[in-house]
């Protein structure tokens, strides 16, 4: 094994910060990822040497602007092999986008009558802006539901699925169980009904494969800072052809072509659906922590991550009382448990005074913890930068919860 | 019996005791664990006031125009916070609960440390307080 975690956490200034007079143990990268130091010189460069309006300045600030702003977009269409850099749309984080998709593909393509259809383990996000277009379109929303190790039912999904299916929605790795779908398969069966496909990729495209033609996604959509990059900044995938026959979905400057009281004409792609003075120096940031990540073999990332994980589950699993939720067939990243008789929040602001980062509650996923029959978890997510010191604390750090609630 | 200002003093004066956050939790765990067990028939939907992560079940009452409470939750933590706004508050004339300002979390650094006050329902908690007292303060 080449990754070197070392000096990947020598990349990452904030790890070296103290909370509560302990050195801080960062488990939170579900939430969200630190940046490394290349990602935020990027960004200080930017509003140090050439801040500026793009794709319209007729001078040099500008020029220097627009070129990083669309390279940027190249550095992402190569990092999920896109066809076309057209086919990169940037948008605030996985959320827009999700919810641009389900506006403009569900005005264009979801009649009454129609089924829209997404999973009961996804985040909110991939959840309620397909709720609120089948409202609006008097569409139904159908759901996936998953057995008790965090797998999709794809026999419940098959028989979900009809001519009246119009698009599947799903996310590739859940934030709550770590569950890593079969994407491919997934989307395959979808495709054979006839219907689109949306994948929430936010928590699969830093740890898992990210090629969008190979998965055959019609939409992929992921956030910025939780792949070591800012916050703000997220990225739509669509096919070109989808992404020409959906209408526009926000209006304003940069995503017209011709405006008259009669008529406006929209800009081409990616454009058309960027409205108004974009996210500038978003891109750029997201562009420097991808090629951060191409630094390091991405299968030897993946298999550090594995490798991290496994050893999180053994160690955790050996302490009394602990469920571990999500034990799906391939999973990633995530480590959610709870431990009888102590309750999530305590265990979580109790860590937090050691100096260990968690994160407690639902994780936005409601169905999920109605589907478990619990309140909530413990949430302890892994990153590139994590090791087997950060598991270790995590068990100390819960051992010692348990002797201040005198168990 | 003391007043709300005096009882917010004494709580700062207690945590002033208490330099590190891992005695400030412990003490306010102790605090939740030694509260009187909410009888089960208070424990209803009615009284469940709504955070994030835990569950609150927050009983009032109003005895000659003073706000009487008791609280019981799911999590110790909130349960020992719940336990500090029945110390402030509980048995005090409905009118001074309405007046007074609470102050203590700002002295005890609890506000800064419990910044996610939504997860922990704290906020909704002092709000259910707070109309109580109005409807106690016109029944009276
Ligand atoms: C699976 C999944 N989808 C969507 C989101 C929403 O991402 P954002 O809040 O960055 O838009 C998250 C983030 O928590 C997520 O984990």
């Amino acid at each position: 094994m080449t990754i070197d975690s070392d000096k990947i956490r020598s990349d990452f200034p904030i790890l070296k910060t103290e909370v509560n007079g302990k050195p801080l143990v960062y488990l939170d990268n579900g939430a969200t990822t630190q940046k490394p130091q290349s990602v935020i010189d990027t960004i200080v460069d930017y509003y140090t040497h050439y801040n500026s309006n793009i794709h319209r300045g007729a001078h040099h600030l500008s020029n220097l602007a627009t070129e990083a702003h669309e390279e940027a977009r190249k550095t992402v269409q190569s990092y999920i092999n896109a066809a076309s850099n057209r086919e990169v749309i940037f948008t605030r984080g996985t959320t827009e986008a999700i919810n641009l998709v389900a506006f403009s593909y569900g005005e264009a393509f979801v009649n009454p009558g129609d089924d829209v259809i997404v999973t009961e383990m996804d985040h909110h996000s991939n959840f309620v802006p397909w709720q609120m277009i089948c409202e609006r379109r008097g569409a139904n929303f159908r759901t996936i539901p998953f057995d008790k190790n965090g797998n999709l039912r794809l026999d419940v999904f098959e028989k979900l699925l009809s001519e009246k299916t119009r698009i599947v929605a799903f996310n590739h790795v859940s934030n709550s169980l770590g569950t890593i779908n079969p994407a491919k398969r997934i989307i395959k069966m979808a495709h054979d009904a006839g219907a689109a496909v949306l994948v929430d990729a936010a928590q699969s495209v830093q740890h898992v494969e990210h090629d969008v033609q190979d998965l055959d996604a019609d939409f992929y959509a992921f956030s910025g800072h939780k792949i070591y990059g800012p916050t703000g900044i997220g990225v739509l995938y669509g096919k070109e052809s989808w992404l020409d026959a959906i209408p526009p979905y926000q209006g304003g400057g940069e995503m017209i072509d011709q405006v008259s009281i009669e008529k406006t004409t929209y800009n081409k792609l990616p454009f058309k659906f960027e409205a108004g003075t974009p996210n500038i120096v978003g891109p750029i940031g997201l562009a420097a922590a991808i090629d951060y990540l191409n630094t390091m073999p991405f299968e030897e990332i993946r298999a550090y991550e594995d490798d991290l994980l496994e050893y999180g589950r053994e160690q955790l699993l050996e302490i009394e009382g602990l469920t571990i939720y999500g034990n799906a067939d391939q999973r990633t990243s995530i480590l959610a448990f709870n431990i009888e008789g102590i309750h999530h929040y305590d265990l979580g602001t109790l860590l937090d005074t050691q100096g260990v980062a968690v994160r407690t509650g639902h994780h936005c996923t409601q169905p999920i913890m109605t589907a478990l029959g619990i309140s909530g978890t413990v949430r302890a997510s892994l990153a590139l930068y994590n090791n087997k010191e950060d598991i270790d604390a995590l068990v100390s750090g819960i051992q010692k919860v348990r002797k201040m609630l005198g168990e | 019996m003391a007043s709300i200002r005096e009882n917010q003093a004494e709580i700062v004066e207690d945590f002033s005791f208490l330099p590190q956050w891992d005695e400030r939790y412990s003490y306010l765990i102790e605090l939740g664990q030694k509260m009187e067990p909410l009888p089960e028939a208070f424990k209803v939907e009615d009284n469940i006031v709504r955070g994030c992560q835990s569950t609150v079940w927050l009983h009032r009452e109003c005895r000659d125009g003073r706000v009487i409470l008791e609280a019981d939750s799911d999590s110790l933590i909130v349960k020992g916070l719940a336990a500090l706004l029945m110390k402030v508050f509980s048995g005090q004339p409905a009118e001074d609960v309405l007046k007074a300002e609470l102050t203590f979390f700002e002295e005890t650094g609890l506000d800064k440390h419990l910044s996610s006050q939504r997860a922990n329902g704290l906020m909704a908690m002092i709000e259910q307080i707070k109309t109580f007292a109005v409807k106690c303060a016109e029944e009276k």
